[in-house]
Order: C-alpha cells, then sequence, then structure tokens
C-alpha cells in the first residue's frame, strides 16, 4: 500500500533537503537539511518494510541512532568554531581554502 | 480511499514544511517548520503500518534532537533574522537543476516493482503488529538478527557524548 507514493514523497523531500544543503551558508540550517535528508531515507526504508519485511524498520532505528550521534557532534563542533570566527557562515569559515 | 486522503494530506504537509524549513531567514523559525516536517513524516509512518517508528521519531526527532538545535541556535545569538545567506541566481538556478536531477533519478525508482519473491504477502505486517504488538514485532528482529549492531550503537552514543563533550567544553 503506497509504495510508490511513498517512494516520490521521500525523492521530493530528499531533492529539498540536498537544495537546502547547496544553496544556503549558514551552518545551522545545513544541518537541519541534512536532517530532512535523513528522514526521506527513512521514508523509503518504511515504505519498502511493507513489502521486504520488518528488517527495514529495524534499520531505521539505528539511522535515527547515528543521527542523534551526529548532531550531537556536529552541533559542538559548531560550538567551537563560533567560539573561534563569532559567525556560523560557511563563507567566513574557509581554514583549509587558504 | 479515506486512507489515500489522509497519506496526501500528511505527505503535502510534509513537503510544503520543508520547503519552508529550507528557504526561511531565521533559524528558529527552520528549525520549527523541521519540527512539522517530522510530525508529518510520523503520519505517514502510521499509514505504513510502522507505528512504534512512528512513535519513536517524534521522541528522538521532534523531541530531543530538535531541542538540540534550538539549544545550540540560543547559544549561538543567531535566533534573529539573519542576512541573506543564499547563493545569487545564477547559483540558485544550478543548484534547484542539481536538486531535480536528483528527484528525477529517484522517481524513477518508484515505478519499480520488488522482485515478486521477496515481496510479503500484503498486510503480513498489519498481521504481524495485531499479533506481537507494536513494539514486539519491531523488537524480535531488532534483538535476534541485529544484536551485534544494536550493541555497536550504544558504543556510538557513547563515543558520541564524549565527542561533544570534549568540543563544546572551554576547558576539560
Amino acid at each position: 500500500m503506497f509504495l510508490g507514493e511513498s517512494l516520490a514523497v521521500s525523492a521530493i523531500i530528499f531533492g529539498i533537503g540536498v537544495a537546502g544543503v547547496l544553496f544556503r551558508r549558514n551552518a545551522i540550517v545545513i544541518f537541519m537539511c541534512v536532517e530532512l535528508m535523513l528522514n526521506a531515507v527513512n521514508l523509503s526504508f518504511i515504505a519498502l518494510a511493507q513489502q521486504l519485511g520488518r528488517e527495514g524498520q529495524v534499520i531505521v532505528f539505528f539511522v535515527m541512532a547515528v543521527a542523534a550521534a551526529e548532531a550531537a557532534v556536529g552541533l559542538a563542533i559548531m560550538i567551537s568554531i563560533y567560539r573561534h570566527k563569532e559567525s556560523v557562515n560557511l563563507n567566513d569559515i574557509r581554514l583549509l581554502r587558504g | 480511499m479515506i486512507l489515500t486522503v489522509v497519506f496526501w494530506s500528511f505527505a503535502g504537509l510534509s513537503i510544503m514544511s520543508a520547503l519552508l524549513c529550507v528557504t526561511r531567514r531565521n533559524p528558529v523559525s527552520s528549525a520549527l517548520w523541521l519540527v512539522v516536517t517530522l510530525f508529518g513524516l510520523a503520519g505517514l509512518f502510521v499509514l505504513l503500518d510502522a507505528h512504534f517508528i512512528a512513535v519513536m521519531q517524534v521522541i528522538v526527532y521532534a523531541g530531543a534532537i530538535m531541542v538540540l538545535f534550538l539549544f545550540v541556535i540560543m547559544l549561538l545569538h543567531v535566533g534573529r533574522d539573519q542576512p541573506p545567506d543564499m547563493l545569487g541566481r545564477v547559483g540558485s538556478i544550478v543548484m534547484i537543476g542539481v536538486a531535480s536531477l536528483m528527484v528525477l533519478e529517484l522517481w524513477v525508482l518508484t515505478t519499480s516493482e520488488p522482485a515478486a519473491e521477496l515481496q510479503l504477502p500484503a498486510g503480513t505486517l498489519a498481521r504481524e503488529a495485531a499479533q506481537l504488538g507494536a513494539v514486539g514485532a519491531v523488537a524480535g528482529p531488532l534483538f535476534r538478527d541485529f544484536l551485534v549492531p544494536f550493541e555497536l550503537t550504544s558504543i556510538l552514543l557513547l563515543a558520541a557524548i564524549v565527542g561533544a563533550i570534549v568540543l563544546a567544553k572551554r576547558r576539560i
């Protein structure tokens, strides 16, 4: 039920997330867009789990755990960058660009 | 019929709020629209027979992770309208092109059907959930087939906690 429709919704949300990561410069918003992409993938896992077995839902569990870990570490990195640069705009952070 | 209406209203809700989340200039409104998206997706999860995951989505994502985001926005004093941070016109058009290419590629997948011998009979998950309960049905494979990854997750979370403290604390 709703397999194709769910995959389509998941594709659209993933695309919105990609567009956000590519054209926003605020690091926090970029992070939120990454979460958006993870959620789109979760949706397709769950849609396919309905046809192919419960394991897909278990994978979503692991995705959520990894997303939580990633958010914690990423936001900590952002705090320590802000302490040095007073900004979270990626255009101001160019340590590796020389 | 009614299910289709419910499905598309949740889908529309999550797509619209995802768009708003990406385009708002104030990070706080972005975060709040992201919460709406997560709620909409939780509704879709319920329709797709993943009741327990839907609850986890609301508790873990809309609860814990978004609170973390709002805390960081508050700590960094970026909770007001920010100067426009989007790329210029040409950049935006290119990026929207890249993103729609991606959507097109993924859209092709929606026309594909999983191989017939892999498919479960229709309604299997709903029957399992009725038999074992929403939690039991997920707990079975989680603690039987995925026990080692499950335990490794705890190590990952511990490493993330320690890493976050080391990174964010001024003096340890």
